[in-house]
């Protein structure tokens, strides 16, 4: 029963890295609006040679929302 | 809207009509006779075609498979320069979200937004111009955040850009205005996140030493369970709970004690015995109560911080103000100060220059251009018009107004038909309107009423908690030593309120839902609390008590037949009832009957019902078209709708006035009765005379003379019957310049008022104040009985002091209007309901805002918001029940963690499910439609 205090502890850290991935999804704005996402998905999908948008912001701009506090 | 396009559309060739029905590619819009071809499809306009062709060109013809018709309408051109302000560094540095070098974000909302295929094409911008980046769309938000190159597009030309796709972003003066950040609705995830999953993790561990499992891991498990609770819990009990720790130390400054104490009390005592516990090794603590409790209390949090994207309740006139105006200069631009004195004399003198400035360098002695449709910013002079004034926003006033030149016009109002050119005589925020936002009540927090429901008990509740585990705590101290401080901490745990805590917001919250799905919209669910508590209601007439634009339109025909110069002339009474608002057949046979009887006072008479021949319903048809003006609008609604309009040739509109035109080789004159009469026409009909013959022989019949009487008769006899739309504004036709009749606009009495009024009268005082004149003093008196306060004339601050008034004579009082006029005493009232006609219109800062159909049950709402209070103040003794027999336990020092695990999720569920199952099913019960509850759900709630 003595790996039972090599598993506990790895299972928490397997939790904690999902909480951590729901943090990072929260933050990055993913729960902003759960309605588009299932509107974007229906669209037919463009072939690979397709243009894409030129000035793709990979990241979300930093000062996003002025902050007033 | 009909556009001025029409004036083109019209003279292309139509086909036959059975194609005419075909409805646009682009917008669905039926063509009416006007279709412009491509590709074998058929558009309505000008505008929707060139939209196919430039997404066809650039291979985004994916629009049109995605939803049928998706398109909108474009209704305006953009003008070259119109939106050449927004690149002005004022303007633009505000508008924007983010701005460097290479890159420029900025959102819009747009109203247009309306399906997937909208999505989809704003989501494509960057396919139809070089520059533009990722662009993307917040459907529930009607939002679209685009990203692009400052160097290769302004943001003008993005503007242009979507104007010519139909998608015209809003563009408001609150645009200006730092955006809301929804910082804490992210961080209440994260913190409830962090809640839910120690709580979990927790009770995992937990359950093995509840059960008994843990023998077989040895002595060091509890040990390791326990340290690896404590690190699980105390991130939650710092972060998760910090707004209880907030609010708790708010309010102990504020020498006050809410509901936030005895929590931030509870938790902070679970926290310690628990840790002392663990770590003297005497047991694995509360750990899993105290994580269950916080994420509990965030759910809660969660569940009543429920918002409506698309609506917003605190607007004022930022948000119905443009962002720009169109100045008319003469000076040079300041750029061009070292022009020499002569050559600026020159351009003093010049043409004027039209320019698009944004509201904010407005400066009084400004020379503005407005056009139709357009709003008048700032109080001003009428320049040159002449002007007519739709005031409706800020009088309450139902009918445009006729200005001349010199006039006052006050900010607010909008011009209808062509344009003016005004000078502003007060700043924006200084003017009449606008002023009246330098209330004190537009200062007044209204946060501290908030949930004042469960803070009056928790104070109670408060004191006793303490007063026990103080007592428990000295009576063991004296027993038993070794129990004292465990029996004060225990009664903190078991008796922190959290049932108490999660009454109201679950309870409340599902009556916002509840409410929602009926289109009425709270800003928040303590705005019930409010409501129940209400007196005294308020309603402006228009707009709330009568329909804005629903009223009847009634014809009136006189035919003169051949026997124009006997003594008895022929008179066809043809009265034709459009179901605009009413569409119950018995109120145009009971107008008849009227009609009828009334006429047969007049024994010489002889009529004969007489309406509209289909050629002349249909160029009549063809004229509104053309036309903005309100009542051309209304009159070509209510005509018909099987009728295809024919080109009219030589139109031409007199604002304020009337119009003129040629259809099929009739000339066809519409408008007031002093403009045909200038013309040579008599007007046959006029308001409010006597039968009777006029100068010419012709027959008058008033129209206010045959429904008068009527709707006198049916207040005084059946006071529980309809009324029919009695006064309103009349449209005078002459065709081929003979007098032919005239149409009746109503302004009509929401078809339910009256059962509205008798449903509040019986609990509340009902008052009635107007912006409007005292035309339907009489039909409201009756309506809403003599003791209520009627007031006609009534500015915006009238209404304001007015409620004012009666909120010092100790009563809470609840406002219902709609405009910008009803925005003072919207806000100085307890309760301030606002009455929109679309869900996403403009609608004032407001507590709740309502469908404008579900004004009429108003008193259901109001008696639904007690029965809610009532479930809470239940939820509350429930909640009594479990804390009583949770503190007697602790008090004798005997709380387990198991005993506590279990009663503490337990009182929570069982308070929650009966808090929203008693609110949904009453909600049901009492707003099920057109069902008067029984007084049997009323007792049920009670304890």
């Amino acid at each position: 029963m003595i790996v039972i205090y090599l598993l506990i502890p790895l299972s928490i850290v397997i939790a904690v890295s999902f909480l951590a991935a729901f943090i990072w999804a929260v933050r990055s704005g993913q729960y902003e609006d759960t309605h588009t996402p299932s509107l974007r998905m229906l669209w037919e999908d463009r072939g690979p040679h397709e243009k894409t948008p030129p000035v793709a912001p990979a990241t979300r701009p930093t000062r996003q929302y002025p902050d007033k506090e | 809207m009909r556009g001025p396009t029409l004036g083109i559309a019209a003279s292309v060739p139509a086909p036959p009509s059975p194609a005419a029905d075909v409805p646009c590619f682009h917008c669905g819009t039926l063509c009416r006779g006007a279709i412009f071809h491509n590709a074998e499809k058929a558009f309505c306009c000008q505008g929707c075609l060139t939209v196919f062709e430039l997404l066809s060109e650039n291979g985004l013809t994916d629009f049109y498979t995605l939803s049928e018709a998706a398109g909108v309408r474009v209704k305006v051109s953009a003008k070259p320069d119109q939106f050449k302000f927004l690149d002005e560094p004022a303007v633009h540095e505000r508008l924007v979200d983010f701005s460097d070098a290479r890159l420029t974000r900025v959102t819009f909302h747009i109203s247009t937004i309306h399906c997937i295929a909208c999505v989809w094409l704003l989501e494509n911008l960057f396919r139809l111009k070089p520059g533009l980046g990722q662009s993307q769309v917040n459907f529930p938000r009607k939002e679209v955040a685009l990203t692009f190159d400052p160097t290769q597009v302004k943001l003008s030309e993005v503007v242009t850009l979507l104007v010519s796709l139909g998608y015209e972003p809003e563009l408001k003066l609150s645009s200006l205005e730092s955006k809301p950040h929804n910082r804490t609705a992210r961080r209440l995830w994260v913190q409830l996140a962090l809640a839910g999953f120690a709580f979990g993790n927790i009770m995992l561990f937990s359950i093995s030493s509840y059960l008994g499992l843990d023998m077989f891991a040895g002595p060091g498990f509890r040990k390791m369970t326990g340290l690896i609770s404590f690190l699980l819990a105390t991130p939650v009990v710092i972060y998760s709970a910090l707004d209880y720790w907030r609010a708790a130390w708010t309010s102990l400054r504020q020498k006050l004690l809410n509901i936030d104490v005895p929590i931030a009390a509870g938790i902070a005592a679970i926290w310690v015995q628990s840790t002392y516990d663990v770590f003297s090794g005497r047991g694995e603590g509360y750990f899993d109560s105290l994580c269950g409790l916080i994420f509990f209390l965030l759910c809660g949090r969660m569940f009543q911080q429920k918002t409506y994207d698309r609506l917003a309740f605190d607007r004022d006139y930022k948000s119905f103000f443009p962002l720009s105006v169109t100045r008319k200069e003469r000076r040079p631009p300041a750029g061009l100060d070292s022009i020499t004195g002569a050559q600026r004399a020159g351009s003093e003198t010049g043409t004027p220059i039209e320019k698009q400035v944004s509201l904010a360098q407005l400066q009084v002695g400004d020379r503005l251009i407005v056009r139709n449709g357009e709003l008048i910013s700032a109080d001003a002079k009428l320049i040159s018009g002449p002007a007519l004034i739709d005031y409706s926003f800020v009088t309450g006033e139902s009918e445009p107004v006729a200005k001349n030149e010199g006039d006052y016009l006050y900010a607010g109002g909008r011009q209808m038909g062509g344009a003016i050119e005004v000078e502003t005589v007060k700043a924006v925020s200084q003017s009449y309107l606008t002023s009246l936002w330098n209330q004190d009540a537009f200062r007044k927090d209204r946060i501290e009423t908030l949930n004042a429901l469960t803070n009056k008990y928790s104070q109670r509740f408060t004191k006793l908690v303490f007063a026990i585990s103080l007592g428990a705590g000295l009576f063991w101290a004296f027993a038993n030593p070794a129990l004292a401080v465990k029996s004060f901490t225990a009664v903190l745990i078991v008796a922190c309120p959290c049932a108490l805590a999660l009454a109201a917001p679950f309870a409340l919250g599902t009556a916002q839902r509840v409410l929602a799905r009926r289109n009425v919209f709270l800003k928040n669910p303590y705005v019930l609390e409010t409501l129940a508590k209400v007196d005294t209601v308020v309603f402006d007439k228009t707009g709330t008590l009568t329909a804005a634009g629903g009223g009847s339109v009634t014809w009136q025909g006189v035919r003169l037949a051949h026997t124009q110069n006997e003594t008895l002339a022929r008179q066809r009474l043809g009265v034709r009832q459009s179901s605009a608002a009413f569409d119950d057949p018995r109120h145009s046979k009971r107008q008849k009957t009227a009609a009828v009887q009334d006429l047969a006072a007049v024994r010489t008479l002889h009529q004969e019902r007489d309406g509209l021949t289909e050629a002349e319903e249909r160029w009549l048809y063809s004229m509104t078209r053309h036309s903005t003006h309100p009542l051309p609008v209304r009159i070509g609604e209510a005509i018909t709708k099987q009728h295809f309009p024919e080109p009219v040739r030589s139109f031409l509109e007199t604002p304020g006035q009337g119009m003129e035109g040629s259809v099929d080789g009739h000339e066809i004159w519409m408008g007031s009765a002093v403009w045909l009469e200038s013309r040579g026409v008599v007007a046959g009909i006029q308001p409010a005379v006597e039968p009777g013959f006029q100068s010419g022989g012709t027959i008058v019949v008033s129209e206010a003379r045959l429904l008068e009487p009527e709707a006198t008769r049916s207040a005084q006899s059946n006071p529980g019957g309809r009324m029919p739309a009695a006064t309103g504004s009349m449209v005078h036709v002459a065709i081929d310049g003979r007098y032919r009749g005239c149409f009746v606009l109503a302004s009509a009495v929401r078809p339910e008022t009256e059962q509205l009024v008798a449903g509040l009268s019986r609990n509340v005082e009902v008052s009635l104040l107007s912006g409007d004149n005292e035309n339907d003093l009489q039909r409201f008196e009756s309506l809403l009985g003599s003791e209520a306060a009627l007031r006609f004339n009534q500015s915006p601050l009238d209404k304001l002091n007015f409620i004012k008034h009666r909120q010092q004579a100790g009563r809470t009082v609840m406002m219902v209007g709609d405009g910008l006029n009803d925005a003072g005493a919207l806000k100085q009232s307890d309760v301030g309901m606002a009455v929109v006609e679309n869900i996403s219109a403009f609608s004032p800062a407001s507590d709740v805002i309502i469908a404008a159909g579900m004004v009429t049950r108003t008193a259901d709402v109001i008696r639904y918001a007690k029965q809610s209070v009532r479930i809470v103040r239940t939820a509350f003794w429930i909640s009594a029940v479990y804390n009583a027999a949770g503190v007697a336990i602790a008090a004798s020092g005997k709380l387990s963690p198991i005993v506590c695990a279990i009663l503490m999720p337990l009182s929570s569920v069982t308070v929650v499910a009966f808090a929203c199952g008693a609110t949904a099913w009453l909600g049901r019960q009492t707003l099920r439609h057109g069902h008067v509850p029984a007084a049997a759900s009323n007792r049920e709630a009670r304890p």
